[in-house]
């Protein structure tokens, strides 16, 4: 399978094409540094992102901003925005409280970005 | 006649965002006793309380963090120095004689006189009255920094079909924001056939979620009367001109401007500090001090940055240039030298050079300027009139990110006194 992937590394963008023959990358066109071309292979192989959020606690008038730790697969961003969502939370939270443990089995917590008294 | 409701401060710094947090923190652990900031909402942090996504922090921190995150680390050391804030305060009067006029509920009218002022009010959101649309005036239409805000301090939504006018990066990181929370966002519309904002954001807020972003493709039309109803985009020229025929309808109830920041001088002006036409913000020397004695300019109320790592650094410096003021350390200048834009540079800070006296110590500088447009495989130089001090090899330059090219103290004290330029040579 070949996919085009403009890189983020720096303002060039480099358009990058990547032919994959499942998780085996074949072959690499365009990337011109190799910052440029491990994050063509990872983005081809198994895109992951950071999610960020906000949640509505109950009775508090600001909500609660949260974070994955660490990037998911890139095709779980909805299932976790609505495993958030669903997250019963209670006040105080402190700031890298844990508020969805392992969120959809990605191996990865969902986080507190901020207190809440 | 001294005034008996006058209080003292050895240092004043208007803002409490992350340029007059970095500020006062710096000034304190210079050894000023007295360092207070004044901050007109309810809270310390500036526009970090409301950038809940990460990517902060990276090259002051060296890992990824969330604005609240990083807003919270200085908000910490601020704590531990003690640096006092009075939030809910608002300054309505500088004079130049670093008398400061503020109002809050809680203490009424009070009177600083300050030892060394900060300017650190940071910059606006260009309105949509700076851009003349035509079409009608109903509600549904947002900065997307006030959307930011909506979303992630009140937890409210303020539309459910949403196009994104301008591709810089609060558009952009509010149409992730948007989509995530649950709306449907139609398009991001950028009058320029570049994108302003990061490559980052592009890919990581647009592509992902299968937004179109529209270069050369502004808004036309503004359709609704209580509520925005939807909104005509149409490409345009080289010139800008909107091309008849290539009109598309959206319907929508939400239309983001994300157009442009504006630093915010109201107050710097009113003492009658010098402007830049170019930056919008104050004209400063190597150590960040005004056209006036003792009042000091930092972070986006300076230049507006893309990296709130370097407005912590640059205000930094402010904290500690003010704190040589006023324990005097401060070097006696023998000359003011003034520094130029170049070819394909654009609002370089500072715009004066203080060449110290003879034997007196000096440290280098750090010239920041955006390029015109992007270069690639380029030389930043620095020319002391025609002849080049300091030359560095670019690889690329672009409008969207700040470029620098230091001057060390020695290049500083060997320059002629003719007008310095910095230039980029293709």
């Amino acid at each position: 399978m070949k996919q085009t992937i403009t890189c983020i590394n720096c303002p060039i963008g480099c358009r990058m094409t990547v032919e994959t023959n499942g998780d085996e990358i074949v072959n690499i066109d365009g990337a011109s540094c190799k910052r440029g071309a491990d994050y063509a292979k990872q983005e081809a192989v198994s895109p992951r992102r950071m999610v960020t959020a906000v949640v509505n606690v109950p009775s508090c008038q600001t909500p609660l901003s949260v974070k994955t730790e660490s990037p998911i697969p890139k095709d779980r961003i909805f299932d976790c925005m609505r495993a958030i969502g669903n997250a019963e939370l209670k006040t105080p939270i402190r700031m890298g409280e844990v508020v969805c443990e392992n969120v959809c089995g990605t191996g990865v917590n969902v986080v507190s970005t901020r207190d809440l008294p | 006649m001294a005034n008996m409701n006058e209080m003292y401060v050895d240092v004043l710094i208007i803002g409490a965002g992350p340029a007059g947090m970095a500020a006062g923190i710096a000034a304190r652990e210079a050894g000023l006793e007295n360092v207070l900031i004044l901050e007109r909402e309810n809270e310390i942090g500036g526009i970090l309380k409301q950038c809940i996504h990460n990517g902060f922090g990276l090259h002051r921190f060296k890992e990824e963090l969330t604005g609240p995150e990083y807003a919270q680390r200085d908000i910490d050391r601020m704590e531990e120095l003690g640096v006092a804030v009075q939030c809910d305060t608002m300054v309505i009067e500088i004079d130049s004689g670093k008398r400061v006029t503020a109002v809050s509920r809680t203490h009424g009218v009070q009177v600083f006189r300050a030892g060394a002022v900060i300017l650190a009010m940071g910059c606006r959101e260009r309105p949509r009255g700076a851009l003349a649309i035509p079409g009608t005036r109903p509600a549904g239409i947002f900065s997307a920094g006030t959307a930011q805000k909506l979303v992630n301090m009140h937890g409210f939504m303020p539309g459910r079909r949403v196009v994104i006018l301008g591709s810089g990066d609060i558009g952009l990181i509010m149409a992730r924001r948007m989509t995530l929370q649950g709306a449907e966002v139609l398009a991001c519309a950028e009058i320029m056939p570049y994108s302003s904002g990061l490559n980052r954001n592009i890919v990581q807020c647009l592509q992902d979620y299968d937004i179109p972003l529209l270069l050369s493709h502004t808004v036309v039309d503004i359709r609704g009367r209580e509520r925005l109803e939807g909104v005509t985009i149409a490409r345009v020229d080289e010139k800008l001109q909107p091309i008849p025929k290539t009109e598309t309808e959206y319907a929508c109830d939400t239309l983001l401007l994300s157009v442009g920041l504006i630093p915010e001088n109201e107050l710097s002006k009113q003492i009658g500090v010098e402007l830049s036409a170019v930056t919008q913000g104050a004209v400063v020397d190597d150590t960040l001090q005004t056209s006036i004695d003792g009042v000091f300019a930092c972070g986006n109320v300076l230049h507006v940055h893309d990296l709130v790592d370097f407005v912590s650094e640059e205000s930094a410096k402010a904290g500690r240039a003010a704190a040589d003021y006023l324990l005097g350390k401060r070097r006696a200048p023998s000359e003011s030298i003034p520094v130029a834009d170049g070819s394909g540079v654009r609002g370089v800070v500072p715009q004066r050079l203080c060449k110290p006296a003879n034997n007196a110590q000096a440290s280098g500088v750090r010239f920041m300027f955006r390029p015109d447009r992007v270069y690639q495989n380029v030389k930043v130089e620095v020319l002391d009139g025609k002849h080049t001090v300091k030359s560095v090899k670019r690889r690329i330059l672009a409008p969207g990110e700040m470029a620098e090219i230091p001057l060390s103290a020695g290049d500083i004290q060997s320059l002629s006194g003719n007008t310095v330029t910095v230039q980029i040579m293709e």
